[in-house]
């Protein structure tokens, strides 16, 4: 599945849930889910800084693809990490590089997350596209 | 007028802010140790400014300069009595505390030589650290921090021990916005004077709780905020004793601060203009004169009893929730609740809380130290203002619980 498909999916998955503790208990299930990061990698220079709770990411190439794997001491923090990871996880780096990654908006993620929380998801995010810059430079 | 007691319906419907749903929920907002919400005195008092009285102060002959020049010196003298300053001309405008404190470090800061000493406390906000670690180093002085202990207080019977001749300023905070333990400040002010040490006291979390009054606590500095006393962002006050005031150098070059400008020097301006260069925030020193006069209509022994109500109610509510544990557990405490429950991450609980309306803040609001103190990333911290209810208290409970039952 292409990076636009999984978010499409992801945002029919969010589409039949009107009720936030729905959404919410979703993610949290989602959470449960993520590739975690060995244990030897959570140091510090793999926490990504910007997060109110702690969120390490660990990024390497398999077959021309990035494959992502982290971790959060938060909750609902990890559910949104296993979201960003399952969407961009086994992707080109160029594909990562290029996304666009409109299903946050859609399934109201930046909308329920106040401001301070968002930047964390940001922080997530461009930590993602910064590591897949970096690994399309060794390519 | 005769002040009794207080009519919490009566003031709620003074703040629109209040009367929203977050969702499908009510706005509890229990964040009143960030900011405070505006009564809609205020509110009006802003828009009348921009609406009839707009204009620069103290530089027109025309008819509107002179009227907001008029209101701004009005709003000195209401905040001079307010905190019950000795003069007008003792009372500074700037935009916060975080200002005036910076303002204190560099000015006074100029008078001290190095190996002077500074003591601060180790549940001082970052705004109240910062400066003096970058004062201490530029200038290199010696910074000490007054010790913690396990309720949340400070080992105050280390100060004297402490004071050395070279002591040149105590700064403290009167209330800690992230354990609510109240700081006896007229005692240690006067500690702190037997050894010729003049005194800072923070009072970002202390006027919309408690009257203050400087002569009385006889400190030499004072600073606070308008936005957390019900007045706007942007606009604060450093109080300064006279004589402090006098000794003291500008902080900053501009218009207004100055007598005359040469090409070769300048004349500085008398107090309080010495200090306030270029145009300042004019109608965040009027309303906030303003939200002063309107705390001063309500009666303060009440303010305090129904805030000791609701904190009293609050600790015993949560202590209905298993593995919660509070970290500031002083006797004299304001209505602040910092707390954690054991195995949750207060990420978690803020963001479960925010999805039922309950405004809270989680993190570690700005003192570090504290936190490194208890060992802890953080808290989660309710702190509840004069308009606050027991029946919010309710929501905020029942919240809890809910949050907690979907992350287990």
């Amino acid at each position: 599945m292409s990076i636009e498909e999984k978010e499409a999916a992801l945002i029919e998955d969010f589409s039949i849930y009107d009720d936030w503790m729905e959404k919410y208990e979703y993610l949290i299930e989602l959470g449960k889910d993520l590739p975690l990061i060995e244990p030897s990698l959570k140091t510090d220079e793999r926490l990504i800084k910007g997060c109110q709770s702690k969120v390490w990411m660990n990024a390497r190439m398999e077959n021309g693809k990035i494959v992502y794997t982290a971790d959060a001491d938060a909750i609902i923090a990890k559910g949104i990490i296993a979201l960003l990871v399952h969407v961009l996880s086994h992707e080109t780096p160029q594909d990562i590089i290029d996304a666009k990654l409109n299903f946050i908006k859609e399934i109201g993620l930046q909308e329920h997350l106040s401001p301070s929380r968002s930047n964390g998801l940001v922080a997530m995010l461009k930590q993602m596209k910064l590591d897949a810059l970096a690994l399309n430079a060794t390519l | 007028m005769m002040k009794v007691g207080l009519d919490i319906e009566k003031i709620r419907a003074e703040f629109p802010t209040l009367r929203q749903k977050i969702g499908n929920y009510p706005l509890v907002y229990f964040d009143n140790g960030a900011t405070s919400q505006k009564p809609q005195v205020v509110i009006d008092r802003i828009s009348r400014y921009y609406e009839q009285e707009n204009a620069n102060i103290h530089r027109g002959v025309h008819h509107l300069s002179q009227i907001s020049t008029d209101n701004y010196e009005a709003a000195r003298k209401t905040i001079q009595t307010f905190i019950g300053a000795k003069h007008a001309h003792e009372v500074i405008f700037t935009s916060g505390t975080t200002e005036g404190i910076n303002l204190v470090a560099e000015s006074y800061g100029k008078l001290l030589q190095p190996g002077d000493e500074i003591i601060i406390t180790e549940m001082e906000h970052h705004s109240n650290i910062v400066p003096w670690q970058m004062l201490a180093k530029e200038r290199n002085l010696q910074l000490k921090y007054i010790p913690l202990n396990d309720q949340g207080e400070l080992k105050w019977e280390k100060l004297e021990g402490m004071l050395t001749n070279k002591t040149k300023l105590l700064a403290f905070t009167h209330i800690s916005n992230s354990l609510g333990t109240i700081n006896p400040a007229k005692e240690i002010t006067a500690i702190a004077h037997k050894n010729g040490t003049k005194v800072l006291l923070d009072a970002a979390q202390s006027l919309q709780h408690t009257k203050i009054n400087v002569q009385e606590l006889d400190c030499d500095f004072m600073v606070f905020s308008a936005h957390k006393v019900f007045g706007p962002t942007g606009a604060g006050i450093l109080y300064g004793k006279e004589e402090v005031l006098n000794e003291i150098p500008p902080y900053k070059g501009g218009g207004d601060m100055i007598k005359s400008v040469s090409m070769q020097q300048t004349e500085y301006n008398i107090l309080p203009f010495k200090f306030e260069a270029g145009t300042p925030n004019i109608i965040g020193g009027i309303a906030m004169a303003t939200a002063l006069e309107w705390l001063d209509e309500l009666d303060y022994a009440a303010i305090i009893e129904h805030e000791a109500e609701l904190l009293h109610y609050a600790t015993e509510r949560i202590k209905e929730i298993k593995g919660v544990t509070i970290y500031g557990n002083s006797a004299q405490k304001s209505s602040i609740l910092s707390f954690l429950i054991d195995g949750f991450h207060p990420y978690d609980i803020g963001t479960l809380l925010n999805q039922q309306g309950i405004a809270v803040r989680t993190g570690h609001h700005c003192t570090q130290p504290v936190m490194e103190y208890f060992g802890i990333p953080g808290t989660i911290r309710a702190s509840f203002s004069l308009y606050n209810t027991k029946e919010e208290i309710d929501l905020f409970i029942t919240a809890l619980k809910k949050a907690i039952n979907m992350l287990q």
